[in-house]
């Protein structure tokens, strides 16, 4: 069976500069990569290309083995047909990017509500759809254990409890891969916690992710695979406990270096 | 007296409230066109339109009704388009709303970009169509922002409508004044145009509750 994902070949410049270069990896059906690296290694632009909120100037996205993009095809890259492309993944944000005007529950039910009135029998089961939706939405905050926030706007909410909504907003679109930039990098040191708990229940339910974080036990933890960037390239990527704890590459050394004792 | 008094401020003051109501049906959308234009990603537009702000805001409204109303007759040689007392209601409606526009569009434009980038890309990566993206998320954040902003722009144009006076457009300092030089059988009377103050003062107050109440009803959120 093909991967879930395979990204071959990305590059992307901003201008004369190249922030991602000759990207390609691939991951498997249930389970999660974490990639580190330093500020300005790529790493966020890596996910936001493949949640199409930026384009490649080179490489192609597989999801499923479905051509999903090719820098090559501008086929590929036609606009109506993006905001399909895109529910395969979700993308959970650093700053949380919650509605500020919408309660925790509507924040998760906003989108697929949107959705559901493309379906053919929106109409005719109008009421059972809506009904349906609501329900999924309270079982996903009941989930991350904000039963009895659901009704409070995100001013009302910690950051921990506002990145959990953010993470069940995702969820409700079962998207195939759910990415994370940084999820805790604007929080403070003790929410950071009960974030973590939540994606590593997620891992543990076999969700398939891709995980930007500077927690390194973190990423070690809870992936099947780690990458490596530094200045727009992998530098070294495998197993987990081998590229965290016993890395070949110099240059992974130096980074983790600066985690030690963390 | 009093009564005569009162209702010639009446009569101008209702002549207010139709330059004030008509400049705001047509700046509020006129504003937002203009919005459009000076964030527009066509460079001559946005150009274009941004000079044409600064000149609009750059000069006094006193001077841009005063070209709108007496040029045209000069070029036509003595026909002027805005003939009697409506001339000059169109004229003071058409320098106001350009006026009033050029100060709405940079509300808009502060309202619109004040709105988080995330905003846009949560409702992308979340699938969302543009147009529900623009609708469902940032329209409700834009007019929260630019409320408070516009509130004292429209403050100020009840005000400003007695520039129009410079033409002649017969609002209600206008009528107050007349009773200076002579009006309705008095003349020498000072205190019907210091009267006006209230009529002006009354009005902003409600203007005032109102904008309050609309603050409030978007308290909720943040």
């Amino acid at each position: 069976m093909a991967p879930i994902l395979e990204v071959k070949n990305i590059e992307k410049h901003f201008g004369d500069t190249q922030v991602l270069r000759d990207i390609s990896f691939s991951l498997e059906k249930g389970q999660a990569v974490s990639i580190i690296g330093s500020s300005g290694s790529g790493k966020t632009t890596l996910l936001r290309c493949l949640n199409f909120l930026e384009t490649p100037d080179h490489g192609t996205i597989l999801v499923g083995g479905e051509v999903l993009f090719d820098a090559s095809d501008p086929a590929t890259q036609l606009e109506r047909e993006i905001r399909r492309k895109r529910l395969h993944f979700g993308l959970v944000f650093q700053s949380f990017n919650l509605f500020p005007q919408y309660t925790a529950l509507e924040n998760v039910t906003l989108a697929p509500e949107l959705l559901a009135r493309e379906r053919p029998d929106y109409k005719q089961n109008r009421r059972r759809i809506h009904d349906g939706i609501r329900a999924e939405g309270e079982a996903l905050l009941e989930q991350i254990g904000l039963a009895d926030r659901m009704g409070n706007y995100p001013h009302q909410l910690s950051g921990g409890q506002c990145q959990r909504v953010a993470i069940a907003r995702a969820l409700a679109l079962r998207p195939d891969i759910l990415c994370f930039d940084e999820p805790t990098s604007a929080l403070d040191p003790e929410l950071t916690g009960e974030v973590l708990r939540v994606i590593r229940a997620l891992a543990e339910q076999k969700t398939t992710m891709v995980i930007v974080t500077h927690e390194m036990a973190f990423a070690r933890d809870v992936a099947d695979q780690v990458i490596f960037m530094d200045g727009g390239v992998i530098v070294e990527q495998g197993d987990p406990e081998q590229v965290i704890n016993r890395p070949r590459e110099e240059r992974t050394r130096q980074f983790l270096s600066r985690f030690a004792g963390r | 007296m009093f009564l005569t008094v009162l209702s010639a401020l009446n009569e101008g003051f209702l002549q207010t409230l139709k330059l004030f109501a008509v400049t705001l049906i047509g700046a509020l959308p006129l504003g937002l066109v203009v919005s459009f234009g000076s964030m527009s990603r066509f460079a001559p537009l946005r150009w274009l339109t941004r000079a044409v702000v600064w000149v609009i805001r750059g000069t006094p409204l006193m001077l841009q009704l005063i070209i709108i109303y007496y040029v045209p007759g000069v070029v036509m040689q003595g026909r002027s388009p805005w003939p009697g007392e409506f001339g000059r209601f169109l004229a003071s409606c058409i320098a106001f709303i350009i006026n009033y526009a050029c100060y709405f569009s940079e509300i808009y434009r502060g309202g619109i970009q004040g709105v988080p980038v995330g905003q846009q890309e949560a409702g992308e990566v979340l699938g969302m169509t543009k147009h529900q993206i623009f609708f469902r998320v940032t329209l409700l954040q834009m007019i929260k922002r630019i409320v408070p902003p516009m509130s004292n722009e429209i403050i100020t144009l009840v005000k400003d409508t007695s520039i129009a006076r410079i033409i002649s457009f017969q609002e209600v300092i206008w009528a107050g004044y007349a009773f200076i030089k002579g009006s309705r059988g008095y003349s020498g009377l000072i205190w019907p145009l210091f009267f006006t103050g209230v009529y002006y003062l009354v009005f902003n107050g409600a203007l005032t509750v109102l904008f309050g109440r609309i603050e409030r009803k978007m308290d909720y959120f943040r």
